[in-house]
């Protein structure tokens, strides 16, 4: 449809360089996102009331507000507050805040599964609570939270897509060149449509792998419990 | 300008942010039941070919596709952009939403169209009066959460132009010099529309629910 | 003169190179009662599914009165309106109630009007002793109880023969007896059965025939005097000796 390969053919190398800045966008974000996330998760397992309370009104405003709302917020709002930050950081920081919310359920949710006796088991054997989380919960946490956490990558992956609207130069920023230059928006942004699917395979077969990789013989979370 | 006028104005996109979302939801639910009522009673080659649409529209960003089919809607059809980016947006939905229908219906046991046979129905009959209400049942958690993400996917029309929330907030910040107030404005805004359907939805599951004493 | 109301002939059925059964034959008079029995596995289930099309032989003919529904234009849907089934999972529609669930098949299938419909339903659940429970949905009754509805909902479509697939395996032991009792009930009442079942109670009461099926064919087959005490096959003395056992009931050999 309206030659998006030879349109692809033509713009390979920026296309290119537009995806790279993508993968790094996604990786910056999950990475704010998992520390965050594991931050969150744990408040809400383990923390006070009023720390847990905490947790819960982040997750509910970042998963109950658009990105974009969240992205325009940091980069448009906060300077009129004295903050002004680079396109860069605004995007790193909007994805990373909003994947946060959403990777604080998935861990907490297997945290949960590991659940009470682990602790017990930890703090029978003379651990403190720290260490216990630290040493028992935690590790085997993290194996079982991936099948479920897996869809968090390629979510992000996707998300990424609508920096562009702040002038940040990904994938989609160099479709919008390329559809200014050739008159074909059509094109364009079915070449580049090609280009996301053929990451969120690569990145779906690669998660697929790691999940084989972890898994602990015997000892599955029930999806539903995610 | 003084705090009213400016609410005033930004809340005003509301109604624009609630059309898309209320022909895009409906639009995805539909054919996500048709589309989900063919892969998995259609046979193996339909089977197929809506399992690739499945991966192939949800394995490219929504805003992608947002922009591809509104140029191609604009290109043919004279449409404005809320209707070519509602539909758009419902077009996309409803691959999500096959893919909820569709767990949804496995998970109505086999068993349950093997008894509709068994008294005669035919499987049309079976679908329509033993799965799909049971379908829908199961399918409101899940749908919840879709009409959540619709909602907030429909701030991407913005990009087209369509004067709904984002776009709002954005122009009354340039005017007034108060983009964060504009934006946090829009937040709430949106935050509370996500609240009010999910708890919305939530109530009909338990309108819906059906007894049991366990 | 008594009419066969069921026949089936050199029936067979393969999935891929695993033989479930294969060459049967078997003929059901009006009023019979046949109980199939047999090892786990042997097919007997598979049997009573062939029976109503639900699956389809790989060879093999049957004969509902007249009609031989495995020809090729058979419309199954109508066949299976005189064929009643009982499954061993009762599979209740779970979002009805109890009488919906036999109304069903009486407004959508025959199409009856709504108070037709819903007085032979009461009517089919006082038969079965369920008349107080109408408005309780699945979740609601015990196991037995939902049983006893999925018999109710068979017979409401006035079948010309009923199967049951094993229909009290999946109950807990005190609820078998309420089920039991209705089968027995509906065998003297003159209903043409083929019940698939491990209650050797039941099939020596109750059975005019019992088809003893192993490793996909008919080993023996004969009244239940002839099978329990002067079976022609040492296989057959040898199965029911273990199941008896398996019931907690002693048989002395004739």
């Amino acid at each position: 449809m309206q030659d998006w390969a030879t349109l692809l053919k033509r713009f390979f190398s920026e296309f290119m360089v537009g995806a790279g800045v993508t993968l790094e966008l996604t990786a910056v974000g999950l990475a704010i996102g998992l520390v965050l996330g594991l931050g969150l998760a744990l408040a809400r397992a383990y923390g006070p009331f009023w720390l847990r309370s905490l947790a819960i009104g982040y997750i509910e405003l970042f998963r109950g507000t658009p990105l974009l709302v969240q992205l325009f917020l940091i980069y448009y709002g906060l300077p009129s507050l004295g903050i002004t930050l680079s396109q860069s950081l605004s995007a790193y920081l909007a994805l990373g805040f909003n994947s946060a919310a959403y990777q604080a359920e998935y861990l907490r949710g297997a945290i949960i599964s590991i659940g009470d006796s682990q602790m017990t088991a930890g703090r029978a054997i003379g651990l403190s609570r720290w260490q216990t989380i630290r040493f028992i919960i935690l590790p085997q946490a993290l194996r079982l939270v991936i099948p479920a956490w897996s869809n968090e990558p390629i979510s992000l992956l996707k998300t990424t897509a609508v920096v562009f609207l702040i002038a940040v130069q990904d994938l989609m920023a160099k479709a919008k060149r390329a559809a200014t230059i050739t008159y074909n928006p059509i094109g364009s942004y079915i070449a580049v449509a090609v280009i996301y699917l053929v990451m969120v395979f690569v990145l779906n077969a690669f998660l697929k792998w790691l999940e084989r990789k972890a898994r602990i013989p015997g000892f599955e979370m029930d999806a539903h419990k995610a | 300008m003084d705090i009213g006028k400016f609410l005033q104005y930004i809340a005003s996109g509301t109604a624009y942010t609630l059309g898309v979302v209320c022909v895009a939801l409906p639009a995805g639910l539909i054919f996500g039941v048709i589309f989900a009522i063919i892969f998995v009673y259609g046979g193996k080659l339909l089977g197929r070919f809506m399992q690739f649409y499945s991966t192939v529209m949800r394995g490219i960003p929504p805003i992608v596709l947002l922009f591809i089919l509104y140029f191609i809607m604009s290109g043919n059809i004279n449409l404005s952009p809320f209707w070519a980016g509602s539909i758009s947006l419902g077009i996309i939905s409803s691959a999500y939403q096959m893919e909820i229908v569709r767990g949804a219906i496995q998970s109505v046991s086999g068993g349950q169209m093997m008894a509709a046979r068994a008294i005669g129905m035919s499987k049309m009959q079976a679908i329509r009066y033993i799965i799909l209400p049971q379908t829908l049942r199961l399918a409101i958690p899940p749908w919840s959460n879709e009409a959540a993400i619709v909602i907030k996917d429909s701030s991407l029309v913005y990009a087209l132009g369509v004067p709904e929330i984002l776009r709002r907030a954005q122009l009354i910040s340039a005017s007034t010099q108060q983009p964060f107030l504009a934006y946090i404005t829009a937040a709430v805004i949106y935050f509370l529309l996500v609240f009010i359907t999910n708890r919305l939805l939530d109530r009909l599951e338990n309108r819906l629910r059906i007894p049991s004493n366990p | 003169m008594t009419n066969t109301i069921l026949t089936v002939k050199n029936l067979t059925k393969k999935y891929g190179r695993n033989i479930v059964f294969e060459n049967i034959s078997l003929n059901v008079n009006e009023g019979d009662t046949i109980v199939i029995i047999g090892p786990s596995g042997t097919g007997k289930s598979t049997l009573l599914r062939c029976i109503n099309l639900l699956t389809k032989p790989d060879a093999g003919q049957i004969w509902l009165d007249e009609q031989e529904i495995t020809a090729k234009d058979t419309d199954e849907d109508q066949v299976r309106q005189h064929i009643g089934m009982v499954f061993q999972n009762f599979l209740l529609f779970n979002h009805l109630t109890a009488l919906e669930n036999v109304k069903l098949g009486l407004l959508r299938v025959k199409k009856l009007d709504k108070d037709a419909a819903e007085a032979k339903a009461m009517q089919e659940l006082e038969r079965v002793g369920l008349s107080d429970r109408a408005n309780h949905y699945p979740g609601q009754l015990s196991g037995g109880q939902q049983q006893r509805v999925a018999i109710a909902r068979a017979l409401a479509m006035d079948p010309r023969v009923m199967l049951f697939d094993e229909p009290t395996s999946a109950l807990d032991p005190e609820l078998i007896g309420e089920v039991l009792e209705v089968m027995r009930n509906l065998a003297l009442s003159g209903m043409t059965m083929l019940v698939v079942t491990h209650e050797m109670g039941f099939a020596r009461e109750v059975a005019d025939r019992i088809v003893f099926m192993e490793k996909g064919s008919i080993v023996e087959e004969g009244s239940p005097d002839e099978l329990f005490y002067r079976p022609k096959f040492e296989r057959t003395r040898e199965f029911l000796w273990k199941i008896t056992e398996l019931y907690g009931k002693k048989e002395k050999e004739a």
